[in-house]
């Protein structure tokens, strides 16, 4: 309403405008190769910052190793390593992931609207993953920094070993969840079937609350932080111990 | 590393195109398993008494024409035959058991690669593609399949070795993974009279199974068995005349994605065998959780 009182002389130029033209990739037509040499090289030099990719078809490596501040839209399924050790860049992905989507991720965004299958965000150091279905087996497993929300369930081993960063559950989570934490801290909602060796409940405290308020935020989602339980590391483990049970 | 594909048409109006549906989806897996290749069609069943059995001569010559004259010779009953070059369909209505002791005795350089009254059975090495041409896959019709392409980790690269396994009648079994006790498997099998063909692991949970339909489980109660008794990874993709059932392990390190639509149950270790199949866009897709059996009934 500002705009239709404000003086003609001020009128913000339409948006259109500014905008760098978006550019296309066809898979079904196109070169993998010449869409990742795109996104590494002339993307960010040609001020092209919106990439759309069509007809994925479950290719592997899709919009990998990219380092700029580039927004790329994937529509369709994905194979493995999408998003891989991804910086700075947005990459949603309109489908399906396959096996590591944003596996060593660094920084950046990246978005995948369907389900992912196994070991999503593995290793990843920064930057934020979304999953708005599901994560199979050994989602965040040996996350070292980045923060992971998944909107369904994760399935057995997740966050297996993982060091620093969060992950936020918002369905359940099945056998074994957080075994051998390290610093990492998960947020989970739903039912845990089983806590893996040496991961434990503890209390929200107003910094976990905040924290996952703002994660849930940031990945669009509405749930209320209070019904999020934390699980985070007995710290058991950290140091050998000769008589422990090594039934595990 | 290897790749498994499974088709089930739901709509017998697409029973024509079986082959012509599945072949992308094997050449699709060709990264995965670019040394063998492999198929089980299971067609309508030939009518009691009757058996089919698919042969393979491998590099061998064999005139198969002149086998059937000496077949209707020396064994009663009308038999047939439809060769695919080195490969050929031997239709009788002689009981199988004589059958494969006569060939083994007459032409022993002929392989049985499987026996039913449903199932055809096509494997041999080298690239997926090149074998898919020369047995003529995408004119094969049926009802489902179960197809596997392979990269040898723990046995030779022979035809023997490539998948599909078959023990039994109308049963076969593919395998993405590893099995780490096959050898006890087989000694706890051998003493029952069960007689295995290669060294190769896939075929000790083929021979597992197939002995549990024997004694008269059901093949999900089979499969459940197998959970105790057969250790390692796996995604096996397992057929029967009447069924397609896939099952992974509690770890799941196999990947498998299902697309379900009203005309067909597609399976492919990876989605880009699936991408070119009609209507794949409003398909259902999901991954097989661990340890939880899927199957299909034609």
């Amino acid at each position: 309403m500002a705009n239709m009182t404000a003086p003609e002389a001020v009128k913000p130029k339409p948006v259109a405008t500014e905008r760098p033209p978006a550019k296309l990739f066809d898979l079904a037509r196109d070169k993998l190769r010449d869409l990742n040499l795109f996104l590494h090289t002339r993307a960010a030099l040609e001020g092209a910052p919106h990439i759309h990719v069509n007809n994925p078809d479950g290719a592997h490596s899709v919009a990998c190793g990219l380092n700029a501040n580039l927004d790329v839209h994937i529509h369709g399924h994905v194979g493995y390593y999408a998003a891989g050790m991804n910086q700075l860049a947005s990459v949603t992905i309109h489908g399906n992931a396959g096996p590591g989507v944003a596996e060593n991720m660094m920084s950046g965004r990246v978005h995948v609207k369907g389900f992912a299958s196994t070991a999503a965000g593995a290793s990843a150091h920064g930057g934020l993953l979304v999953i708005d279905g599901d994560a199979s087996l050994r989602c965040g497993i040996s996350l070292k920094g980045a923060d992971i929300v998944v909107g369904g369930s994760v399935g057995s081993f997740s966050a297996f070993m993982a060091q620093a960063g969060r992950i936020v559950i918002c369905g359940n989570a099945e056998d074994a969840l957080g075994d051998s934490l390290y610093e990492a801290v998960i947020y989970v909602r739903g039912e845990v079937r089983s806590l893996g060796a040496d991961a434990r409940f503890e209390p929200m405290n107003e910094t976990d609350v905040a924290a996952v308020s703002m994660l849930l935020d940031r990945a669009g989602l509405t749930h209320s932080p209070k019904e999020f339980r934390r699980v985070a590391s007995a710290k058991s483990l950290y140091h050998w111990h000769a008589d422990a049970d090594q039934e595990y | 590393m290897c790749g498994i594909v499974g088709l089930l048409i739901k709509r017998p109006a697409l029973r024509d195109q079986l082959g012509a549906l599945m072949v992308p989806m094997l050449v699709g897996m060709t990264d995965r398993g670019p040394d063998s290749a492999g198929l089980a069609v299971y067609t309508a069943p030939v009518p009691e008494p009757s058996h089919k059995l698919s042969l393979y001569s491998g590099a061998n010559q064999v005139d198969w024409s002149q086998l059937l004259l000496r077949l209707a010779k020396e064994l009663e009953g009308v038999h047939e035959i439809a060769p695919t070059g080195t490969h050929a369909v031997l239709t009788s209505a002689t009981d199988p058991d004589l059958l494969v002791s006569w060939i083994s005795r007459h032409a022993p350089a002929i392989a049985v690669l499987s026996i039913g009254q449903s199932i055809d059975l096509y494997k041999d090495v080298g690239a997926p593609a090149d074998i898919a041409e020369r047995y003529q896959f995408k004119s094969l019709r049926g009802s489902h399949l179960v197809g596997h392409t392979r990269m040898a980790t723990e046995s030779a690269v022979t035809p023997a070795h490539a998948h599909p396994f078959t023990a039994g009648r109308d049963f076969c079994l593919v395998h993405n993974g590893s099995l780490s006790n096959p050898h006890l498997v087989r000694k706890k099998l051998e003493p029952l009279g069960i007689r295995f063909e290669t060294d190769n692991d896939t075929e000790a949970a083929c021979r597992f199974f197939e002995w549990r339909l024997r004694e008269g489980d059901d093949l999900r109660t089979a499969v459940q068995r197998g959970f105790s008794e057969l250790d390692g990874f796996f995604t096996f993709l397992m057929g029967t005349d009447q069924e397609l059932l896939i099952v992974r392990d509690a770890f799941s390190c196999k990947p498998a994605v299902v697309a379900e639509t009203d005309d067909y149950v597609a399976i492919a270790s990876e989605f880009r065998s699936l991408a070119h199949l009609p209507h794949i866009k409003h398909a259902t897709l999901f991954e097989p959780k661990p340890e939880e059996i899927y199957s299909w009934r034609i």
